[in-house]
């Protein structure tokens, strides 16, 4: 009998430990996937609802997708923009809403106590199915934009950030800033907004994320009651292939800092690549785990060129930007440039060696419970794999998949999808010519 | 708002609360370590943290930034350890790590499976006495430092500003320097100033060990006294209290920098937690601070970004815990067809509102439900449980203060919080700044390589 109490109990525990967590999926009667993970501890709930509806839908109206998310809590219903956030306040509750290039996410942190749940929900709600656009709010809203776009041009990581995208992607919808620039922000109407809003603020091209202290009934009763006021719609967001860049280049921004800011690198990943693994493994060796990588040791710990050096894929639903970045003195420029070409070229050429293949694993299986060990993190994670349809097992596998990458899956990758000769590189800051003048 | 944390993480400031069924339980080693120990049995994980009494306000003229500069000497390799290798072992247990400084504070923190916690601890015990400063290592991790500094202040408008500004609003309060230390004298630290400040202020009788996770206390304080329990205490000197001098009048300065936008930084002498003559005071103020900048209903978003329109952004930020007496901060930036005059008129007038009418009632309980909830979002993150009680704790207030918040935030009343804008948020005692933006020329260059 005890023997078989400890069997049991064994049984229990490692389930717990191999479930990262439970992910219930559902479709709301006008066909909006829902993703719901219920987590006990605390009294609150984590919801947010994310349509395809980012900046690579802006079309040429650079600036529309994130504009009209901004907008969206401004007035909705009867409302005005102090009622909305009076309403959110009053009862503890945390709003936002933002958009991203693949995405526009509107957030939800509330109490579940249900006085106060109620009153935040309702109020998300009448925000998601009836916000006004009022020109008013938008005429202000759009100058803040303004401002803010203004701003950008005296960051030269702001001003190198946008080149490296423009220069990536040229004619792709990836290619221009998700908040748009000056000349097509200043052009957009109020109407714009309507329409784009009416378009792709649809349930067919919307998910919904619930993780917190919400049963299952009431998480459905969430969802439904979040979407009842939307069209059903159509799913939308078939983006054109991303192209490769058909030689290097290199573009410098000349611009009156002490650093320059450089950045290297080429269309790289995206979620349901094959690769995905192979690549995520191999850079998190190369440049992508904080104060241990190949990059950091080469740039800051042997030569102190820089503070910050790294590198990273950025997966979406075409490939994301691989980019290796680091600031250094102006007249260093050339040389840290130089380290990182080299490093990068290295690693291309011969690969990890298996000792580090080792350590990287250790790394990432052994700090796998770190990565949604809180509500918000673990929504993030839900967001990521409803948004990208990816597998709901995609948490309880990823150990899995990492152990199965070998130096070998890495090599492969990297020399296919990280080709030297179609680096694009971006420096902004003061040339050395200029700077010893 | 201020420049005051320096970390490779993206970490906010500690605006700190908690409720009454905080459990948390404390252990005095023999050799004066504290431990601090908060349980979440959520997730299989724990955050270990090591706080020491010292950071920028410490510092005399001449090494100031010698904390910063520290801390980043502190993974340069031990007796025991070579340099990297405290990075190395961490990153081979699963664990993500990192380090900050302020101006009250130094801490270094491993987030690891709870399991783990005994390597995080092997690796600060060993550091915490045994530090080899290294010329060769040092000579490079300046030029670190001041890469760091090129990109969080020198290219940086707005954080230029608020290191001039600071410079303006102290006689002599140690907060007048920033946390990173000037250029010069970052350039100038040598291994014997670091070796010095190293062994007058790395003890155990002036640190904190704060861990919060899934961990037992009795296990973790086992663990503390094994490893730590055999470090020597050292004999710490006291510190000069260095009182900001009363201010005679309001003063005002022009930085003018290559930037976009224009903006105003305002600030008013004020006492905090732990020197307020009367501890009401300083939970009054924070209310204010909610006030004008608790969300996007507070007054400052409500009435100067969309009723008046005339900010594009308008903030306001108190800290009330502090070492030291600090400043309440107003910072715009005025939309377009305004100017830094308009917006301090307009600063001012909210201010005067503070002090001639009572907050509603509707205002007040806002943020009091506010409060309430933050408190238990905030259970959200072990990080960000340690951090309150580390920083509590660091600067002298004893971390039972977490508990004391919600309840003492719920006694503030509307005649409290006028009392507060009418003693401290006076002309006397304001400093502005206005940024200029001068002209910034770029131009592109465009090469195709084969």
């Amino acid at each position: 009998m005890r023997i078989y109490l400890l069997g049991l109990i064994l049984l229990a525990s490692s389930q717990f430990a191999s479930a990262a967590a439970k992910i219930e999926h559902w479709q709301t009667p006008q066909g909006a996937r829902v993703y719901y993970v219920h987590t006990e501890g605390l009294p609150m709930v984590d919801i947010q609802v994310v349509f395809d509806a980012g900046s690579a839908s802006d079309g040429q109206q650079f600036g529309l997708a994130a504009l009209t998310a901004d907008m969206l809590d401004t007035g909705a219903g009867t409302w005005n923009a102090d009622d909305i956030a009076q309403r959110f306040e009053s009862v503890g509750a945390q709003f936002g809403a933002g958009s991203s290039i693949d995405m526009a996410t509107v957030s939800l942190r509330t109490l579940t106590e249900k006085p106060l749940f109620d009153k935040a929900l309702e109020t998300m709600q009448v925000i998601l199915t009836k916000p006004a656009f009022n020109e008013a709010d938008f005429q202000r809203e759009k100058n803040r934009t303004l401002a803010g776009l203004k701003q950008q041009e005296e960051s030269p990581a702001e001003l190198a950030s946008i080149a490296f995208y423009n220069t990536l992607y040229g004619n792709h919808p990836y290619a221009h800033p998700a908040s748009g620039v000056i000349k097509t922000v200043a052009a957009l109407k109020s109407s714009d907004l309507r329409h784009f809003y009416q378009k792709f603020y649809v349930a067919a091209n919307a998910i919904v994320v619930i993780v917190g202290d919400l049963s299952k009934q009431q998480a459905e009763q969430t969802a439904e009651k979040l979407l009842a006021g939307l069209p059903v719609g159509k799913k939308l967001g078939d983006l054109p292939d991303v192209a490769m860049p058909v030689k290097s280049s290199q573009q410098h921004i000349e611009f009156p800092s002490s650093q320059t800011h450089v950045l290297v690198g080429l269309p790289g990943t995206y979620r349901k690549d094959p690769d995905y693994f192979s690549l995520y493994v191999g850079n998190h060796i190369l440049g992508g785990s904080g104060l241990v990588s190949k990059l950091f040791d080469e740039v800051r710990e042997k030569r102190g060129l820089a503070y910050s050096a790294s590198s990273a894929f950025i997966p979406m639903l075409k490939p994301g930007p691989f980019l290796v970045s680091l600031q250094t003195r102006n007249d260093q420029t050339t040389q840290a440039l130089q380290v990182l070409n080299q490093t990068l070229a290295d690693f291309i050429a011969k690969g990890p060696t298996e000792a580090e293949l080792i350590a990287a694993k250790k790394n990432i299986t052994g700090g796998f419970a770190m990565r949604f060990d809180t509500n918000k993190e673990l929504a993030g994670y839900v967001a990521m794999i409803g948004f990208y349809d990816m597998p709901l097992d995609y948490l309880d596998t990823f150990q899995q998949k990492v152990e199965q990458v070998t130096v070998a899956s890495i090599t492969d990758a990297f020399k296919r999808r990280v080709n030297p000769q179609l680096l694009q590189t971006i420096t902004v800051g003061k040339s050395a010519e200029k700077s010893a003048k | 708002m201020n420049n005051r944390l320096l970390t490779t993480a993206l970490l906010c400031l500690p605006v700190f609360a908690s409720s009454a069924e905080t459990k948390v339980f404390e252990h005095k080693l023999a050799n004066g370590l504290k431990v601090l120990v908060k349980e979440d049995h959520r997730s299989p994980v724990a955050v270990s943290q090591v706080w020491y009494k010292v950071g920028s306000s410490y510092e005399p003229g001449g090494i100031t930034g010698i904390s910063h500069m520290l801390e980043h000497m502190m993974f340069k390799g031990t007796d025991k350890h070579p340099a990297g290798e405290f990075s190395r072992i961490i990153a081979e247990n699963g664990g993500d790590e990192n380090a900050f400084t302020g101006q009250d504070y130094t801490a270094y923190f491993q987030t690891m499976e709870a399991s783990r916690l005994a390597v995080s601890f092997e690796l600060e015990a060993d550091r915490m006495r045994h530090l080899h400063l290294l010329p060769e290592e040092l000579k490079k991790e300046l030029q670190v430092v001041t890469e760091e500094r090129r990109m969080r202040t020198d290219d940086n408008p707005q954080a230029k500003m608020q290191e001039h500004f600071i410079t303006l609003a102290y006689s002599n309060s140690p907060y007048k320097h920033p946390v990173i230390g000037w250029p010069a004298d970052i350039a100038n630290y040598t291994v014997e100033d670091l070796q010095a400040w190293y062994q007058r202020w790395y003890a155990p009788n002036n640190a904190t060990l704060v861990v919060v996770g899934d961990v037992q206390p009795k296990a973790v304080f086992e663990l503390a006294e094994k490893y730590f329990g055999t470090l020597k205490p050292s004999d710490l000197k006291p510190l000069k209290p260095q009182t900001e001098i009363e201010q005679l009048g309001v003063r005002k300065m022009t930085v003018k920098v290559p930037a976009k936008l224009p903006s105003i930084v305002m600030g008013y002498k004020v006492p905090v937690l732990k020197t307020a003559a009367n501890e009401w005071e300083a939970y009054a103020l924070e209310v204010l601070a909610g006030v004008l900048d608790g969300g996007s209903s507070a007054r400052l978003s409500s009435g100067l970004v969309r009723g008046k329109q005339i900010a594009v952004s308008a903030d306001a930020g108190y800290g009330m815990t502090s070492r030291m007496s600090d400043l309440f901060e107003l910072e715009a930036t005025p939309a377009e067809g305004k100017t830094v005059s308009d917006l301090e008129a307009a600063l001012k007038e909210e201010i005067k509102k503070l002090q001639e009418n009572l907050i509603s009632s509707e205002e007040l309980q806002r943020i009091k439900a506010q409060v309430l909830a933050s408190n238990i979002y905030e259970k959200d993150s072990n990080f960000y449980q340690a951090m309150q009680l580390g920083t509590l704790e660091t600067v002298g207030l004893g971390w039972q203060k977490a508990d004391e918040y919600v309840p003492k935030i719920n006694l503030v009343t509307a005649e409290q919080v006028r009392d507060v804008a009418r003693k401290y948020l006076v002309e006397d005692h304001l400093s502005i700044a206005y940024l200029e933006p001068q002209t910034i020329n770029t131009s592109t260059e465009k090469k195709g390589v084969k």
